[in-house]
């Protein structure tokens, strides 16, 4: 009941384009979102509802010269962005997105790859996907960017422990680790928002660490290191960084609605992927909600919460999760 | 720490400060060759402009820092000297351009006094008002940009929001929104016009409702706190040996303020208080112009009460060697017409003398030296700037801080570098 090679190739390249889709719209509703928030229309001149802004950025940041400092590092500095990019798009294909459908008489799975450990993989091309960041920032040979790049390295490497920790109770609830499995054990079940709301909220914070975004947004805190470990790059390479970012945001909002909102399952309709669009959407504005709302914290201040608090009730949220299930 | 041990340099001199206001980088420190020197500007998202500050980092901890000044020199001053006394007013407006009515303001007073005018009350009620909006406006534009610096992006767009509000009032009273130059030596350039008491009234009731929103944002916002409190400390000794004045030197717990010390224009005449905070912390700072806007707003209200019963009187003294004639007698009146002519081409002459005169800016004292030679163009103008001094606060309060807390000092600070660099 496999499906046949080319429907996974058709499937995968449907779903890389409707991410970068996806992370072009991102960007129009933060911008839009901002602009409400902060008494302002946000983008309104290309296209109706400056519906056709993101396609503009993207034109414009095509044809811009992508000079850069003749002192970096070429070869890295060059392929940072794209081992960032990458990794990012290729997280995404284990995220199950629908149940899975019969087309004639071919069986397509509601995700491009269905593995076993489908979570450790999402984690791991995330932990590669720091190299980016971080040899981005050294290559650049700038004070600001290595600025950056070790607060990169030390937030991400920091708050990846917490994310891992706080979904190992949703692991031990569902006994699986992989996301399909997790999904549809939430089906039958509730969603694991409520049984793991500690475990929801650490993973949502240390989301937010993960992802470079308000209040964790030091690594590139504009108004301390200009632009932080991409200060020094333009045109489509910062494209890319910047491309790689959303798409980790996004990658990282779909993981939240699989392991904690059960999917693709919704409460009235059997609308499969467009539940999970739908949540999708709602995780992602309160990021940008966020980003509206608070202000930045300091990097001692960032570096104590991650290990000081954020740590420690994950790891209580897995062991008492541990205790629950062996118990029942 | 080092720095407040007093150097050689300052034994048996003249310097006014004991407290060096540059913070050096540590021997053992210097030597183990970890110090990253990373220039703040003069270009940076967060320097108010065209600041520089020269930073020794030790990973992300302030060691070393310099204030390089210089890059707004724009000659106000000489420039003062070479106009009229009364084109030289549109100047000092724009050296603290976001406070550019209180600077016109000590520059008129100044004229004033050598000239030995008894101002009207209307005027002095009117110059009471304005300078309290605009005091509203500096505080917002800081806070505004404050709040950005530490990330609270979205506080900025809240605080123009009133910005705005205030600009437009401006607009309405003086045909102009920044720059207003609407004090005249001996009164005000035109009669208040009418629809602004209403308009103004409304921003009155508007307003502690907007400080509301402010305060429901930051003050009680847990990232906020952490970041402002306890941070950027200066003590009131420190502050006083600094010259502080103004928010900073209220922050840090000594009740000074020009408005109750030395009461000026209708200062005596209203009721307000001085918020004092005992800290001097940044979280201080931020508490003092907080409650500055609050009392502000409660001085206009009062400047409109009484404003309101002195319609149809007079709003410049009457003297013609000063002021301009009215509009209309120079097509019935030589005399008028040659006044005109005078004070126009040649401008009125101020008496020979010097005077200094000081008032409660929005960043502190602001002090106008001028010295006459009896002609018509001022002989000597300097400033007293607030925000230059201010600016040498920076390395004292730089105790232990981390790069944000660098950006968030220097944000609490205050400077605006039109006025440092003049």
């Amino acid at each position: 009941m496999t499906e046949p090679w080319w429907i996974s190739l058709i499937k995968a390249f449907l779903i890389i384009n409707l991410v970068m889709l996806a992370f072009a719209y991102t960007t129009l509703l933060e911008r839009k979102l901002l602009g409400r928030m902060q008494l302002r229309y946000g983008p309104n001149r290309a296209g109706p509802y400056g519906s056709l802004q993101p396609i503009a950025d993207l034109i414009k940041l095509i044809r811009k010269e992508s000079f850069f400092p003749s002192s970096a590092i070429d070869l890295p500095y060059i392929v940072a962005p794209v081992i960032s990019m990458f990794t990012a798009l290729a997280a995404f294909s284990v995220i199950p997105f629908g149940a899975g459908w019969h087309l004639w008489h071919w069986h397509v799975d509601g995700e491009i790859a269905n593995v076993s450990i489908a979570l450790i993989v999402v984690f791991a091309l995330g932990s590669l996907g720091i190299y980016g960041f971080i040899i981005g920032g050294w290559a650049s040979e700038s004070k600001y960017s290595l600025l950056g790049s070790m607060r990169t390295c030390a937030q991400l490497v920091s708050y990846e422990v917490s994310l891992a920790l706080s979904v190992l109770g949703v692991v031990l609830m569902a006994g699986s680790l992989s996301l399909v499995d997790i999904v549809h054990k939430q089906g039958t079940t509730i969603p694991y928002a409520a049984p793991q709301v500690i475990g929801l909220l650490c993973f949502f914070v240390a989301g937010i660490a993960e992802t470079n975004r308000a209040p964790f947004d030091l690594p590139e805190a504009d108004t301390e290191l200009v632009a932080g470990y991409h200060t020094e790059y333009s045109g489509m390479r910062w494209g890319l960084f910047q491309t790689a970012e959303y798409i980790n945001m996004i990658t990282l909002s779909a993981l939240m609605v699989t392991l904690f909102f059960a999917g693709w399952h919704g409460p009235y309709a059997p609308l499969g992927p467009l539940w999970f669009f739908l949540k999708l959407l709602a995780v992602v504005s309160i990021f940008i909600w966020l980003k509206a709302t608070l202000p930045r914290l300091r990097y001692d201040q960032l570096m104590r919460f991650g290990w000081k608090v954020l740590l420690p009730v994950a790891t209580l949220n897995a062991v008492v999760t541990a205790a629950l299930v062996v118990a029942f | 720490m080092a720095i407040l041990e007093r150097p050689a340099i300052y034994e048996g001199t003249r310097i006014p400060s004991p407290i060096p206001t540059v913070l050096q980088v540590p021997d053992e420190l210097r030597e183990g060759g970890d110090i990253l020197q990373v220039n703040f500007g003069p270009n940076h998202p967060s320097t108010h402009g065209v600041l520089r500050l020269i930073v020794d980092l030790n990973g992300e901890e302030v060691v070393g820092l310099e204030a390089v000044i210089g890059y707004l020199h724009t000659g106000f001053e000489k420039n003062m000297e070479q106009k009229t006394w009364w084109k030289a007013i549109t100047y000092p407006e724009r050296i603290d351009y976001v406070a550019f009515q209180n600077n016109e303001y000590v520059f008129v007073a100044a004229i004033e006094k050598l000239l030995g005018l008894d101002i009207p009350p209307k005027a002095v009620w009117m110059r009471t008002l304005l300078n309290e909006l605009n005091r509203l406006h500096s505080h917002l534009v800081w806070l505004g940009t404050s709040g950005l610096e530490l990330g609270a992006i979205s506080m900025f767009w809240y605080a123009f929001r009133e910005r705005e509000q205030i600009l437009d009032l401006f607009e309405l009273v003086t045909g102009y929104r920044m720059h207003t130059r609407y004090f005249q030596a001996g009164g005000l350039a035109e009669d208040v016009p009418r629809g602004f008491y209403p308009e103004c009234r409304k921003f009155v009731e508007w307003m502690p409702k907007a400080i509301d929103d402010y305060e429901a944002l930051l003050s009680r916002n847990e990232i906020w706190l952490e970041r402002t409190k306890g941070i950027g400390l200066l003590s009131a000794e420190d502050a006083i040996a600094l010259g502080q004045s103004g928010p900073v030197l209220r922050a840090s717990g000594v009740d000074w303020d020009l408005r109750k010390a030395e009461p000026y224009l209708a200062y005596d005449q209203v009721d307000f208080d001085v918020p004092v905070y005992p800290n001097g912390d940044v979280y201080d700072r931020y508490k003092v112009h907080i409650d500055e806007m609050r009392q502000s707003v409660r001085i206009v209200a009062q400047c409109l009460d009484v404003l309101e019963g002195l319609e149809g009187e007079p709003w410049i003294v009457d003297d013609r060697k000063i002021v301009l004639p009215p509009r209309e007698e120079l097509h019935t009146s030589m005399e008028s017409l040659i006044h005109h002519f005078k004070i126009v081409t040649e401008g009125y002459r101020v008496p020979e003398g010097e005077v200094y005169v000081a008032i409660e800016a929005p960043r502190g004292e602001m002090g106008c030296y001028v010295v006459s030679d009896g002609g018509p163009r001022p002989w000597r103008v300097k400033f007293r700037g607030t925000s230059f001094v201010a600016l040498e606060a920076t390395a004292t309060c730089m105790s232990n801080a981390l790069v944000a807390d660098l950006i968030a000092i220097v944000g609490s600070l205050d400077t605006v570098m039109g006025e440092v660099d003049r």
